[in-house]
């Protein structure tokens, strides 16, 4: 076996570990799935995405209040389509990917909305700080998938997220758009 | 068309007022493109971006206004110097509109779109495509120091016409004064 496949395989049992013990086996299909930051810097937005990330949803339309949700992504492959940047990002005053590699949020808690629609509630964890969120979530069925659409804004200040002379050119709001497909 | 020795009151000002953004806008450039990732950074790549879109917009509204206003007549020289400095103020024109045309193109690729003066958003020309970008961005420096070489000869051909051939070649483009005939 060569070294490729032992370090693939390496990384999808880490990968399947921690998901697991936080919700059971992953059925996000990544490839089709989508995590997208939007932040604006000098009033310029600008697009990033999350290429490595997992987890499952459990969600029956018939019981939307029992539905789990737990997505974990690794701060690693934040990717905003330019070397320098995504290497200034991986840094200690940024997601600080060595010392903490993954984020996730696991729900606590469904409140079903209309049909479709329903509130998460749970805790984002980024950088070693937890923040419990609510987030609105659209599911589409879509044959025999499942779309789950939503976003969610946080603050860099809360997660240490850039040192303070990014303070005036990057915004402290940060929105995080995803689209899962199950 | 009416023909004068001098140039009009808008077109020095448009002339000068380009000529102050090239230099602010090169300058500024030329500096944060090996810059690593910082705030500065940014705020510079911004400011740039402002000088570009203006100058583009200054360049479009110049040509329009030497289409409409026939330029005073040249002095009297070598007829390959007509051709050059003719050939010149041309290949000026067509430089202060595709480099930052270019520079636009290459923001859109690059995925950093183009706030105007952190108010306006202009829209993007080409999407995200980071290969493309590239490419665009090599361009965008090619133009630039053509800009700035071609300027350089521009300004000293000027000068020189001011200083050993003692002509009115750079006080037609000095001379503020509403349209009249008595510089003749």
């Amino acid at each position: 076996m060569n070294r490729n496949a032992l370090t693939l395989i390496g990384t999808l049992t880490v990968a399947t570990a921690f998901v697991a013990t936080a919700a059971g086996d992953p059925t996000i299909n990544a490839a089709k799935s989508t995590i997208v930051v939007t932040f604006k810097q000098e009033n310029v937005p600008v697009n990033a995405s999350f290429k490595s990330f997992n987890g499952r949803v459990d969600y029956d339309p018939a019981k939307p209040n029992a539905s789990k949700a737990a997505i974990e992504l690794e701060t690693g492959s934040f990717d905003m389509g330019s070397a320098d940047y995504n290497s200034e990002v991986k840094k200690k005053n940024w997601l600080d990917s060595g010392t903490y590699p993954k984020a996730s949020f696991i729900s606590t808690s469904v409140k079903p909305g209309a049909a479709g629609h329903f509130d998460a509630t749970g805790t984002l964890t980024l950088k070693g700080k937890s923040q419990t969120l609510t987030v609105p979530v659209t599911a589409t069925q879509n044959g025999t998938t499942t779309v789950f659409e939503g976003s969610l804004e946080i603050s860099r200040a809360y997660f240490g997220l850039g040192d303070a002379e990014w303070k005036d050119v990057v915004d402290d709001k940060v929105r995080i758009r995803f689209h899962l497909v199950e | 068309v009416e023909q004068r020795a001098h140039y009009t009151r808008t077109a020095v000002a448009l002339h000068w007022l380009i000529s102050l953004f090239i230099a602010t806008g090169f300058t500024i450039g030329a500096y944060m493109a090996d810059m690593h990732v910082s705030p500065l950074k940014v705020r510079l790549f911004a400011y740039h971006k402002w000088i570009g879109i203006t100058i583009l917009g200054l360049a479009v509204l110049r040509l329009i206004w030497r289409l409409m206003h026939r330029p005073p007549p040249d002095e009297p020289m070598p007829a390959w110097q007509r051709v050059a400095a003719h050939g010149a103020h041309w290949l000026l024109y067509a430089l202060l509109i595709a480099t930052p045309l270019c520079g636009w193109l290459y923001s859109s690729a690059a995925g950093f779109p183009v706030v105007y003066l952190k108010l306006f958003q202009l829209p993007d020309l080409v999407s995200k495509n980071e290969a493309l970008a590239k490419v665009l961005v090599e361009v965008h420096g090619f133009l630039a120091w053509t800009l700035l070489w071609v300027v350089v000869l521009h300004a000293a051909a000027a000068l020189k016409h001011h200083f050993f051939d003692r002509d009115r070649t750079l006080r037609r483009m000095l001379t503020w004064r509403a349209p009249d005939m008595r510089d003749r």
